[in-house]
């Protein structure tokens, strides 16, 4: 079985800083794969690397078998690399529906045209009404997304996400600055999206990792220390060490 | 022929430091707070003005010198008190206006206090023959002088920036703004230390320029453009780009004016040659920098 | 009610002549004019600028170069081919045509390389190939030089004399009426969308899918050819074409119409035109000194207020109301 995505040997420095040191992982079709690691083990450098904001000083990204280390970003999410931001980030002055509309717009193609309507585009404004239905964002649809809450924009970055129809979400903390509340719907909707969507989960909240995650790797200076099932990791007395010191956060 | 070549590119790092002072500023002001000053090239023009009525009224050329360096920054000084500093959080577009409209002011008030006509001024005293620097070639001592300034002000900076302890804060600010901050340090202070110095080196070069050219209102923008130029072939943020980039566009724009015409003349009639080797030669800086943005869109020495 | 709206205001400025003159103003007809042609220019960089946020400072040389196009045929139409090869001509269905292909390939070649970087950068590059232009122009003594070039005749449209001012007016205000048509589409398209989510947030466009940069380069063609296209219809207002057209401070000049008329806003370029224009007949008509008068005001805009003129209308407004 192909892996949906591979990375394979990524190494990428900062002057004298190694901060992606030789990393190694897969996500396989139907899996959860989390990536977990103390502030400053390299987390973002490495995201930006499989998304193509970054490029890699050395090392390959397969996406579904083909090479993709030299694709630029839009390149990359044809191929169908999905991504969500840590720090939420979407089209500030158009409305929630718009947001989703124009992730549509995007996969449909088309979008190179001066003389369509985009208002008046029914598929686009179809599909995008039917990932709102159901949601929390339903009725904050027409709202303009500068005026959402903190865990609305959130939601609304997994829906943009899901938008593309992604073969592989790469998803950047989509708990971080949620409340209780919150984090328990996410982490529904996000084993949801698991049934049909590989994932790389990159995530402080250990409820979430060990609630979700088929497979956990973990990062510490750059390094993969650790990959295994949540359980092995659980108990990986390296990884309690190097990574969390205090061993009840595990618990 | 030889002997023309070498004294035309004299003349042309004389005009290569005179841009780098200019650039030298702009680029670190950017650089370091992210301000794109298009009022640079007034406050070249303010030193130029200031400094020639001091002389004027003194009848000494070296009388003016500091009363062109204070005019400039005090200038730059109210500038960045005033207007700058209210856009550092802005975006580019806002301190574009607002400087645009400081240049209009500028020009207008220079107008209203010294008429629109060229002002001409004379050499200093001691600086207004030449020597013999080869057999045949006499240069002139003043451009001689301009060239040793500009590059004993490129070896201050330099000095300044690797060697001091505003140069470290300089450079990390050029390079992390919040580390800057996150150290302790008054960053207003620094931005208004840099953007100081700045308006003191163009107003440097804008007296110096004077006697070679002629003192007028808009002399100011003619060489901010061509900064413009130095600014981003040397790379934004870079002092070292901008020196490099500066004696490299200073030459090759001095070349081409001075040998063009000449050159087509080869080739076409000479009304011909003069009209198409004038009219290349005053966009060979600009030629320059698109074959440098197609080759390093960031610049020669892009600092990321 | 905007449909009303607009209707009133159609019915104006067709009524604009008659009133003009009614009142024995007939320099007002001219002024609307240069109104209707600046406004032209100034939607076509609000189109970069507001909706896709490029802040490009060297479009006054697509406006020149759409003006030069102009100028240029009329001279070869009397003097002979150019480079006895092209002929000229004096007919204004080949000079617009003519005047927005040369200006869409200069904003091509301007755009290709300037949308490399991004930023301040842009700013400087617009800024320096502009001014190539207009060096190049004054190098240029074939076409007059720095003195510019006189076009006795304006250009023939089926068969109006554009040499009578309140003709010339219908004909600009007719442009105008077309091109803010055509642009309201562009604005309203996908295409228009996508401009408008690269300046919200251009890292959020790539993870969508889309490629920045061709969208960001089309609409800079699109912008330099509304710029040429209100050029060449200048050179026929004024008879006249000159590099002056093309300095950096017409550059300016078109951005403080963007701002003064709202940033972004679709007929905002129209207030900000007509309230540049009219603030720049009275100011020099009161004080040759006006560019201090103009540079204050517009510092205080800059400053102290968001959203331009509309902007501090509403400011004002909600002053009163308080």
């Amino acid at each position: 079985m192909t892996a949906v995505l591979e990375i394979a040997g990524l190494v990428r420095r900062f002057g004298g800083l190694t901060a992606t040191d030789n990393v190694s992982l897969t996500v396989m079709p139907g899996e959860i794969h989390a990536l977990i690691g103390p502030n400053g083990a390299g987390k973002s450098t490495l995201i930006n690397q499989i998304c193509g904001e970054l490029r890699p000083d050395a090392g390959a990204v397969r996406l579904m078998g083909r090479d993709i280390t030299a694709a630029t970003v839009p390149e990359r999410v044809a191929l169908g690399l999905g991504r969500t931001f840590q720090v939420t980030s979407l089209l500030d002055e158009m409305t929630v529906r718009a947001n989703i509309g124009m992730a549509v717009a995007a996969r449909e193609g088309r979008t190179f045209r001066l003389w369509d309507r985009l208002a008046g585009r029914a598929s686009v404004w179809a599909e995008a009404d039917a990932l709102l239905r159901g949601t929390a964002l339903e009725p904050r649809a027409a709202v303009v997304v500068r005026d959402l809450s903190h865990g609305e924009k959130k939601q609304l970055e997994l829906l943009v996400a899901l938008a593309r129809r992604p073969a592989v979400l790469l998803l950047d903390e989509p708990m971080a600055g949620l409340g209780h509340a919150e984090s328990q719907e996410m982490i529904g909707r996000l084993a949801e999206v698991g049934r049909t969507t590989p994932m790389l989960l990159v995530e402080h909240d250990m409820d979430a990792v060990f609630a979700l995650a088929t497979r956990v790797s973990v990062l510490v200076y750059g390094r993969i220390i650790a990959q295994g099932s949540p359980d092995a990791i659980r108990n990986d007395p390296a990884v309690r060490e190097a990574y969390l010191g205090a061993e009840d956060e595990l618990a | 022929m030889s002997i023309l070549l070498i004294e035309q590119a004299l003349n042309g790092v004389q005009y290569g430091v005179t841009l780098f002072l200019l650039a030298a500023g702009l680029t670190l002001i950017f650089g370091i707070m992210g301000v794109i000053n298009l009022a640079h090239g007034s406050l070249y023009m303010i030193g130029a003005y200031a400094g020639m009525y001091a002389a004027a009224e003194t009848g000494s050329f070296w009388l003016g010198l500091p009363v062109a360096l204070a005019a400039a920054a005090v200038a730059g000084l109210a500038v960045e008190a005033l207007v700058i500093r209210r856009l550092y959080n802005r975006d580019h577009l806002d301190q574009v206006l607002a400087t645009f409209a400081l240049i209009l002011m500028a020009n207008q008030a220079i107008i209203l206090m010294f008429g629109r006509q060229p002002i001409f001024t004379r050499l200093p005293a001691g600086f207004d023959g030449s020597v013999q620097l080869l057999p045949g070639l006499a240069y002139p001592t003043y451009r001689l002088l301009i060239i040793a300034v500009g590059l004993a002000v490129a070896a201050g900076l330099w000095l300044l920036i690797n060697r001091t302890r505003v140069g470290m804060l300089v450079r990390a600010g050029a390079t992390n703004r919040d580390m800057v901050r996150a150290l302790g340090v008054d960053i207003r202070l620094l931005y208004t230390v840099v953007f100081g110095l700045g308006a003191l080196l163009a107003g440097l070069a804008g007296y110096m320029a004077g006697p070679i050219g002629a003192v007028q209102v808009g002399m100011g923008e003619q060489i901010l453009l061509a900064t413009f130029v130095v600014v981003v072939v040397g790379g934004v943020g870079s002092i070292r780009g901008a020196f490099v980039a500066a004696l490299i566009l200073g030459v090759v724009d001095t070349m081409l004016r001075a040998f063009l015409p000449t050159l087509l003349r080869q080739v076409m009639t000479p009304a011909e040659a003069d009209q198409l080797g004038i009219g290349i030669a005053s966009m060979g800086i600009y030629l320059l920098m698109a074959l440098v943005l197609l080759i390093r869109p960031r610049g020669l020495f892009a600092t990321a | 009610m905007r449909a009303v709206i607009l209707i009133l205001a159609a019915a104006a400025l067709l009524a604009l002549p008659f009133a003009a003159q009614a009142a024995g103003q007939p320099a007002l007809i001219t002024l609307a004019t240069r109104i209707a042609v600046y406004a032209i220019a100034a939607a076509s960089l609000n189109f970069i600028l507001g909706y896709g946020g490029m802040v490009s400072f060297g479009h006054a040389a697509f406006f020149g170069l759409g003006a030069y196009t102009v100028g240029v045929m009329f001279h070869h139409a009397g003097a002979g081919p150019m480079f006895g090869l092209i002929p000229g001509t004096t007919h204004l269905l080949v000079t617009i045509p003519l005047a927005l292909a040369v200006s869409g390939l200069a904003a091509a070649a301007i755009g290709a390389l300037s949308l490399r970087t991004g930023g301040v950068q842009f700013i400087m590059i617009t800024l320096a190939f502009a001014q190539m232009l207009f060096f190049l122009f004054v190098s240029l003594t074939t076409y007059g030089g720095e003195d510019g070039l006189i076009i006795r005749r304006p250009n023939e449209f089926l068969g109006l004399n554009l040499r009578d001012r309140v003709t010339m007016y219908y004909v600009a205000l007719g442009f105008a009426a077309a091109f803010f048509l055509i642009l309201w589409r562009i604005v309203h398209s996908s295409f228009g969308a996508v401009i408008q989510g690269i300046r919200q947030n251009e890292r959020r466009m790539a993870a969508l899918g889309y490629a920045p940069y061709r969208y960001k380069l089309a609409a800079f063609v699109l912008s330099g050819m509304g710029c040429g296209l209100a050029g060449a219809l200048m050179a026929n207002v004024l008879r006249f074409t000159s590099p002056d057209l093309m300095h950096w401070t017409k550059s300016g000049e078109l951005i403080v119409m963007v701002i003064l008329g709202g940033l972004g806003s679709f007929f905002g370029p129209v207030f900000g035109a007509a309230a540049f224009l009219i603030l720049e007949t009275y100011l020099a008509g009161w004080s040759e000194h006006w560019p201090l008068a103009l540079g204050a005001i517009l510092l205080v805009i800059v400053l102290f207020t968001r959203g331009g003129v509309a902007g501090l209308i509403a400011r004002i407004g909600g002053a009163l109301q308080r």
